[in-house]
């Protein structure tokens, strides 16, 4: 399904849509707040983007490096070249444990690879922990954004949902009372579990540790009782010196959700004695991205999920518009390079506005990108209509005297088109607006017949 | 050839101009900091408490699941010897040493040496953390620099209660962590 | 002394030649009465801006060539759009692989009000007693940066509203959201119809709330959007492109 379908869908439950349109920008604005309690803050973007840069710049070396010092430190280093890998190599750690459960706290990399769906083909239940993550299992939904899995819902979905699934009291909408039951319920799994799986916010090259950030504290209620922690990481996130995090964590939730730092910053170097931690690098399309000289810099992504929160169009459709594991803008430009034709759409679903590349804590210039890939789909996914009519368009402009003809033509024919030609379902832009009043003469008639005589 | 190898080869084949690294200025900060370490720390909801606070907290809430893993705290408990980090799950309250809060956001610095156990700062049901109120630094900056040649295993910034607002963007105490924070400035 | 002013171009886009062509006058008349030497080069065409950001930004070679044969030859070239200018400025150099335009067009290719503070540095004196809407267009803000965006944490300056810091009786409209996308977006608004109907509804709705008498913008693209929206839904929001009413002020 098309963006456009979908959130045509979307936005036809107006009251609903609306209050996600409220949510995110609230979420937005207290990012805006927070920002500008940071006297530095345009100045740590642009250090974060060039740590960045040179990051990708130096990917093998640095992660020669990481691994190096992590295995130093005790922690078992992975490589997985695509998903399939990535997910054949956590069901391996989890047969050697004899594991049936396990725990997972918000990876989206995991979503990326699909790891649940195939863990559990392969017998082993999969316990999302983080609330939202819980939540949006139960309803066996995706995560609707990267943040906030369950932004899309509202608390009555969840009473009911947890009535049924947790024997909660029916009808009780109170937040405090669902995330108790939540908390209940998931400590139990937390205790049962002997393998706990996690994401990486930040790989360290120079100490060969890594950086998890929870509010909830669900990843570390996860490792800290299991005897084996599988921590799940994209190749690009890793960052070069260990001081390069005082820029990424003063960044990384003021930019998501307004916070000056999330309540938890674990910092695993290795693990506690008599367990294990594993930490599986994952490709899965990076260097593929990193090849792509416009398309690069996407590769930046701290996953902080600001540029949703900004943009019109995401709060105006919801992630499962874009049907792609990273929706929005920053979606919109890694998911063509995964899938060109699948995500065709998404790159379109977009006013170029502008507002995702100036709240990036680590400066994409998302929008150019997204301009980028509109050049690379048409020429990849040829149209045959449009790119006749683009051809023909390209004809007019370039020629003054078919620019003219065609100008005087299409003046006359909406004048004298009769409404019902106009405003029917074929004519899109007349469906929802007035078309423009047709002027007796253009700008260049009437200079023409007011100035000319003057040149 | 190996993934490892694959991934490597992809990345070297590409031969990108290594760009440089910057340097990450000195950041001044002219603000009291312990004003603002007690302020984010309230922002948290968290609690800053003086120790006699500490003391008759604990007597009126009757807890006798308490462990005190603090060095700068005289308090004895008799709760059970901790052998496994899945006894601690009926802890109601743990007291921990910090090492150093930062004022910009109320984080508060401990490694594997203030825990016996990692699981020890989440499991319980209410946590107290004691911190020497000289040991505030401004910024995440100076927070790094001051323990980057500390060894640890484990190191932990924690700046408050657990919280989640999932649930239609309600902020809620206490999701899967400790259901609040006291911290006690001596 | 014809020949020390500077030659200036007149560039209006291809949509306000068509359609709006009081906005073309508006701005004629401004330069004219600041006595500018404005020329109007007839051969002009389309910037290639809907191409472009449709993906054929490689069908638009010979417009952007069209466009630069029309104008390279003046000082400067002053156009009623913010957007048409930051495609030229943003894109021509790479599309037509020069990057030795790149300083011409930094140098002389301006958006009206722009022009009128930075180069021609005037001060409108005059009145205009109506509460004013200001719909900051997202390429004149973002991209030619004409004021401060709303996400960015520096010092703020907005050019448009300095250009106007003198005049009598006029009053802003305060908004909820001050800088969000109109959702007009070119092809965008038949693409994606549902959202950027939405998007202008949502416009319009702070302006309504804000008390506006009057909608203005760098780019006519913006408020056609906007008014058709308003006029299908048979409110009336008056609209004067930011020419039309620096034309007014200035007798």
């Amino acid at each position: 399904m098309s963006h456009s379908k979908a959130s045509t869908d979307f936005l036809r439950n107006a009251e609903h849509a609306k209050w996600h349109d409220e949510t995110l920008w609230m979420i937005r604005e207290k990012r805006d707040l927070a920002s500008q309690k940071v006297p530095e803050w345009e100045n740590l973007r642009t250090i974060a983007s060039s740590i960045k840069e040179h990051v990708l710049s130096n990917l093998d070396h640095l992660l020669l490096e990481f691994e190096a010092n992590a295995t130093k430190n005790g922690i078992q280093v992975h490589w997985a070249k695509d998903a399939q890998e990535h997910n054949q190599i956590v069901l391996d750690i989890l047969k050697k444990q004899s594991c049936a459960q396990v725990v997972k706290s918000k990876s989206i990399l995991t979503e990326e690879c699909h790891l649940n769906p195939f863990l559990e083909k392969n017998g082993i239940e999969v316990i999302d922990t983080d609330l939202g993550e819980r939540i949006v299992q139960f309803l066996h939904q995706p995560p609707s954004h990267i943040v906030l899995p369950a932004i899309h819902l509202k608390k009555r979905d969840i009473s009911e949902l947890f009535h049924q699934k947790l024997q909660t009291e029916k009808g009780n909408e109170d937040p405090y009372y669902l995330t108790q039951a939540a908390r209940t319920h998931l400590r139990e799994k937390f205790l049962k579990a002997k393998v706990a799986i996690t994401g990486v916010n930040f790989g360290i090259a120079e100490t060969g540790e890594f950086v998890v950030c929870t509010n909830e504290g669900n990843a570390d209620m996860g490792v800290h009782l299991a005897d084996v922690h599988i921590a799940c990481m994209g190749i690009e996130k890793l960052i070069p010196r260990r001081n390069d995090l005082g820029v990424f964590l003063r960044l990384l939730a003021r930019s998501a959700t307004g916070q000056a730092i999330t309540n938890y910053t674990s910092h695993f170097r290795g693990p506690e004695k008599g367990k294990q931690i594993h930490l599986i690098l994952v490709d899965n399309g990076r260097t593929e991205q990193l090849g792509r000289e416009k398309f690069r810099n996407s590769l930046k992504c701290i996953r902080c999920g600001a540029c949703m929160n900004t943009c019109p169009i995401y709060r105006r459709s919801g992630g499962f518009s874009y049907q792609s594991t990273v929706p929005g803008p920053i979606g919109s430009i890694l998911s063509p390079g995964l899938d060109l034709k699948k995500y065709s759409s998404l790159p379109f679903a977009s006013t170029l506005c502008g507002s995702c590349t100036d709240v990036c804590p680590v400066k994409i210039n998302i929008h150019e990108q997204l301009y980028e890939w509109r050049q690379e789909i048409t020429k990849a996914n040829p149209n045959h209509a449009e790119s006749l009519s683009m051809k023909l368009a390209s004809g007019i402009f370039k020629s003054p005297l078919a620019y003219r003809i065609s100008g005087i033509l299409m003046r006359k024919l909406i004048k004298n088109l009769p409404d019902s030609l106009i405003y029917n379902p074929w004519n899109v832009w007349g469906k929802g607006r007035k078309l423009p009043e047709t002027p007796q003469e253009s700008f260049r008639n009437w200079y023409l017949n007011h100035r000319k005589n003057e040149q | 050839m190996s993934s490892r190898q694959e991934i490597l080869e992809k990345i070297k084949k590409l031969r990108l101009d290594q760009t440089e690294l910057p340097t990450i200025p000195e950041f001044k900060n002219p603000l009291n900091t312990e004003e603002e370490f007690k302020a984010s720390i309230e922002a948290n909801k968290g609690e800053i408490i003086p120790e006699e606070k500490l003391m008759s907290w604990i007597s009126e809430t009757g807890f006798q699941k308490i462990l005190n893993f603090s060095q700068l705290i005289n308090l004895n408990t008799s709760y059970a010897k901790i052998e496994d980090a899945h006894e601690l799950d009926q802890l109601q309250v743990a007291i921990i040493d910090g090492q150093f809060g930062v004022g910009e956001n109320g984080a508060i610095w401990i490694t594997n040496e203030q825990v016996p156990f990692r699981a020890i700062p989440f499991i319980t049901e209410h946590l107290v953390i004691v911190l020497p109120k000289n040991e505030i630094v401004s910024t995440m900056h100076q927070a790094y620099i001051k323990t980057s040649s500390q060894s640890y295993s484990f190191g932990l910034f924690i700046a408050g209660p657990s919280k989640t607002a999932d649930i239609e963007q309600s902020l809620v105490i206490g999701a899967h962590g400790a259901k609040s924070l006291r911290v006690v400035l001596v | 002394m014809e020949q020390s002013r500077p030659h200036v171009g007149l560039f209006i886009p291809c949509y306000v030649d068509q359609f709006y062509p009081q906005v073309g006058i508006a701005t004629l008349e401004i330069l004219e009465k600041l006595n500018c030497n404005v020329s109007y080069p007839l051969d002009q065409t389309c910037c290639g801006q809907p191409l472009a950001n449709s993906g054929y930004e490689r069908e638009t070679k010979e417009s952007c060539q069209q466009f630069l044969n029309s104008f390279l030859q003046f000082d400067y070239v002053v156009a009623p759009t913010g957007s048409c200018v930051h495609h030229i400025k943003e894109r021509y150099s790479k599309i037509l692989n020069a990057p030795e335009l790149q300083p011409s067009l930094n140098s002389k290719i301006f958006e009206l009000t722009e022009f009128l503070l930075d180069i021609l540095k005037v001060e409108l004196q005059g009145t205009f007693r109506h509460k004013v809407g200001y719909h900051a267009s997202c390429h004149a803000l973002r991209g030619l940066r004409l004021s401060k965006s709303s996400e960015v944490n520096t010092a703020p300056f907005d050019k448009v509203k300095s250009l106007f810091g003198k005049v009598e009786g006029l009053e802003w409209s305060q908004l909820q959201r001050n800088d969000e996308c109109c959702g007009f977006g070119g092809t965008f608004s038949v693409k994606e119809e549902a959202i950027s109907l939405s998007m202008g509804t949502d416009r319009l709705t702070d302006h309504y709330e804000a008390g506006t008498e009057i909608l203005t913008a760098t780019d006519m693209s913006c408020l056609m959007h906007l008014k058709g929206l308003a006029d299908k839904k048979q409110s009336t929001l008056p609209i004067m492109h930011l020419a039309e009413i620096i034309n007014q002020i200035i007798s």
